[in-house]
């Protein structure tokens, strides 16, 4: 065993031990983010906190929630939102907090797709955050489910039934995910395991891994700037902190986030207290009834864009039923985010509106996803029905467009890359 | 300041989507709802004019309707127990104590006149079916409007929230979240209306406040063909059943709205001292 000298303080005496001193510098104080960023950058470091937020609240819940199906609705609606003590506080904060997570997640996802933070070195931090995204959706369903109101019941039913398309095993496949022929209280149960011991699990591995993964090829910046960190930290460990390019993880960078994430607190507590309806929707206020199918069904809006690639192929086309035709679109749409940096052609890393078609593309990309949002929520009948295949065929065709139209822009840019 | 357009851009894209999936999509999947009416315009006016003569209301109400209906403030207290009163009329006919409370008076003259017709149901009876309770139409409005006179004055005092509740919708609707059963066993009420009267404990919710204002006053306009029957209360009584209804389904609303205020405070003030922290550390960082 090594030699152990009396130490001085606590900090000397953990330093002895765990090597804290080098531990903080090289996570904290001496980890290089560049300086050369807008707040959008703060949104990591949000979505970290939101995530914080929805764990401790949802231990809290944890502790009064009965996941049966003649008990869930008024655990959650009697004895938390009314008989424990400031449980309607955390119940708020746990249903606003999901919905808003997920604005965060898709600002932070357009962040990186705007920028080009996805390639050149920073195709893992993409990959590794589509692996939280995929759970995080799997963790909103799921959750979404266990009040056992009427929303949960027929959203849960209606996604389930959508796995019944899968050619050859889809049914089965059905009655294995719900654990009966319909949705019932095996389905509840499960889905309960996987709310809150699975999912959150896996969300939190992913987070980890996430953040190593920006390690090596480090954060991207406003201009999609490369230089040399060692260069660039030596200035600023040398004094020359102005001039250098970098700042450090803490405090700098820190300090940029925690004024963001306090400032946008203000805004989630208003919504928590007083704007609460667009995450806790009254429909759900009602008991499920396997019986009564509500009037419109629809998903968490955070779901409804790709619902509506889903619910858009209306009609049959060379044969092809409409259902499996949505299904396909519907599976392409899920799936294609994962392999962004491979459908962007160009080896520029530069924000969007530097890149001559590349904006242009992005740009039609959000306004098909505020069209395909909203109208996934509206009635599907006379002319929404065709906007919303019309905006899905759109998505379709902006995704299996992008590898030509950023080969063009490469080859435009051609010398002077 | 391009922080600034930054912001502006978003705000712009996230505004427009809420607009959408929020206020507008309500717009187009759940109409206005129709405004309470409270006179109760369609029905006729049986003779507000006569001055009705209580004494005499008292001795018609003895004769015709304490066969069904206990009047416990009058000491008639109800022949049979609810569950045989359930099993014969397939309703708990209800107590009348505060029928003058609760009931605007050209509403209930027109009810003792013809229930099925004053309450919109009379697509929902028939010779074959007929309504629980006799039609009174061949009561002069004079008699009638000596019966709605008695009412009136043996009306109660005042009357709690809950106690509006219990006589107006509690024969058909419980309220678990009081500790309200339905007077009318939830399986009789299915068998006779076709329909089970929910629990209302989370209805405050799960409707909100306007729509309950809409579809109390009269069913019809919200649920069309519903075997709910209009109720006819004035609007006083709608309101005290509206607001037990909230203090039921939503009894930490006072407290929410206390507390937001400071937690938001909490954080204006926290987001002050992290900027003149972050504008700290950046001094020496531009
Ligand atoms: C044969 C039994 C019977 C008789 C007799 C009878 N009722 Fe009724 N009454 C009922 C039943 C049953 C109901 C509940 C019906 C329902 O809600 O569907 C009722 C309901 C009522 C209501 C509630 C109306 C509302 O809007 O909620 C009033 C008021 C009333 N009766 C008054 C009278 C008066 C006054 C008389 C005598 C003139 C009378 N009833 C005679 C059976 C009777
Ligand atoms: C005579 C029985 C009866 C009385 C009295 C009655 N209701 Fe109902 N109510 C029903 C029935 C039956 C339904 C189910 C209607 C359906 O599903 O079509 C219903 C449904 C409702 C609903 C659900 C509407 C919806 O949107 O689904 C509400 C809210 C309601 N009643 C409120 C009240 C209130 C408040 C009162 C008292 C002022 C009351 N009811 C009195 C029988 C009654
Ligand atoms: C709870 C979920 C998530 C957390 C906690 C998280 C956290 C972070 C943090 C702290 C950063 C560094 C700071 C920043 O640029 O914001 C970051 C960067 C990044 N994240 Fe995430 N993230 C999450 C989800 C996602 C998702 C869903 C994606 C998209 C698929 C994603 C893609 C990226 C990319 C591309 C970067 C690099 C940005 C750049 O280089 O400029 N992340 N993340």
């Amino acid at each position: 065993m090594a030699e152990f000298n009396k130490a001085e303080n606590l900090g000397e005496w953990f330093d002895q031990r765990l090597n804290t001193k080098a531990f903080w510098k090289t996570m904290m104080s001496e980890y290089w983010i560049p300086k050369d960023i807008n707040f959008l950058w703060a949104m990591g470091a949000l979505l970290a906190t939101l995530f914080g937020i929805l764990l401790i609240s949802g231990i809290f819940l944890l502790m009064y929630y009965k996941p049966d199906v003649n008990l869930a609705f008024d655990s959650v609606n009697y004895t938390i939102m009314q008989e424990v003590g400031y449980g309607w506080l955390f119940r708020h904060i746990h249903a606003v907090g999901a919905s808003i997570v997920f604005l965060v997640i898709y600002i932070h996802m357009f962040t990186g797709i705007y920028y080009g933070s996805y390639k050149k070195g920073r195709e893992m931090i993409w990959i590794s955050g589509m692996i939280i995204f995929m759970t995080f959706s799997a963790e909103g369903f799921s959750g979404y489910m266990l009040p056992w109101g009427q929303m949960s019941y027929w959203a849960a039913y209606v996604i389930t039934e959508i796995f019944g398309g899968i050619p050859f095993i889809g049914g089965d496949l059905v009655v294995w995910i719900r654990g009966n022929f319909y949705v019932s209280d095996a389905t509840l149960t499960r889905f309960f395991m996987l709310h809150v011991l699975l999912l959150p699990l896996g969300i939190l591995g992913a987070i980890v891994f996430h953040f190593y993964t920006l390690r090596f090829p480090h954060v991207n910046n406003q201009e999609g700037d490369f230089f040399d960190y060692e260069v660039e930290s030596k200035k600023f460990l040398d004094g020359n902190k102005k001039e250098s390019k970098v700042i450090n993880f803490w405090p700098g960078f820190l300090s940029k986030d925690i004024m963001v994430i306090n400032i946008f607190m203000i805004f989630f507590f208003y919504l928590v207290f007083y704007h609460y309806n667009f995450a806790m929707d009254p429909i759900n206020f009602d008991k499920a009834n396997g019986l009564k199918t509500p009037e419109h069904i629809y998903p968490e809006w955070y779901f409804l864009w790709s619902y509506e690639v889903l619910r858009g192929w209306f009609f049959s086309i060379a044969g092809i039923s409409g259902k499996d035709l949505g299904l396909m679109a519907f599976a392409f749409a899920n799936g294609i985010f994962l392999v962004m940096p491979w459908l962007d052609r160009s080896p520029t890393v530069a924000p969007a509106n530097r890149r001559p078609y590349f904006k242009i593309w992005f740009w039609l990309l959000m306004l098909d996803l505020v069209i395909l949002t909203i109208f996934g929520k509206l009635p599907p009948t006379g002319s929404n029905a065709w906007v919303g295949f019309f905006a899905s065929a759109s998505f379709l065709i902006l995704f299996i467009s992008l590898p030509f139209i950023t080969n063009m822009e490469a080859k435009k840019a051609g010398g002077k890359q | 300041m391009r922080e600034f357009k930054i912001l502006v851009v978003l705000f712009a894209i996230v505004g427009f989507t809420y607009y959408g999936i929020e206020p507008y999509a309500h717009h187009i999947m759940h109409p206005e709802p129709v405004e309470a009416d409270f006179n109760f315009k369609d029905l006729k006016d049986i003779d507000s004019s006569l001055k009705g003569d209580a004494q005499n209301g008292k001795t018609l109400v003895e004769a015709n309707c304490v066969a069904c209906h206990s009047i416990e403030s009058q000491g008639h207290m109800p022949l049979m127990d609810d569950a045989t009163n359930a099993a014969s009329y397939g309703v708990v006919p209800p107590d009348l104590s505060t029928a003058g409370n609760l009931y605007n008076k050209n509403y209930l003259a027109n009810f003792i006149a013809n229930p099925a017709k004053a309450m919109h149901l009379e697509h929902k009876y028939s010779e074959t079916k007929p309504f629980p309770m006799p039609s009174y139409n061949w009561m002069t409005p004079k008699e009638i409007m000596d019966i709605v006179a008695y009412f009136e004055s043996i009306k109660a005092k005042e009357l709690t929230h809950k106690e509006s509740f219990e006589n107006a919708c509690g024969r058909c609707h419980s309220m678990a979240y009081a500790g309200i059963s339905a007077k009318t066993p939830g399986k009789v009420a299915t068998s006779h209306f076709g329909s089970t009267p929910p629990d209302l404990s989370q209805y405050i919710k799960s409707r909100g406040e306007h729509y309950l204002h809409s579809f109390i006053n009269d069913p019809q306009n919200l649920l069309k063909g519903t075997a709910m029957p209009r109720v006819g209360l004035t609007q006083e009584t709608q309101e005290d059943v509206i607001a037990f209804m909230e203090e039921t389904g939503d009894r930490k609303k006072d407290e929410r709205n206390a507390l937001g205020i400071w937690v938001i405070l909490f954080f204006v003030l926290m987001s002050g001292l992290a900027i003149a922290w972050k504008r700290e550390i950046w001094k020496d960082l531009h």
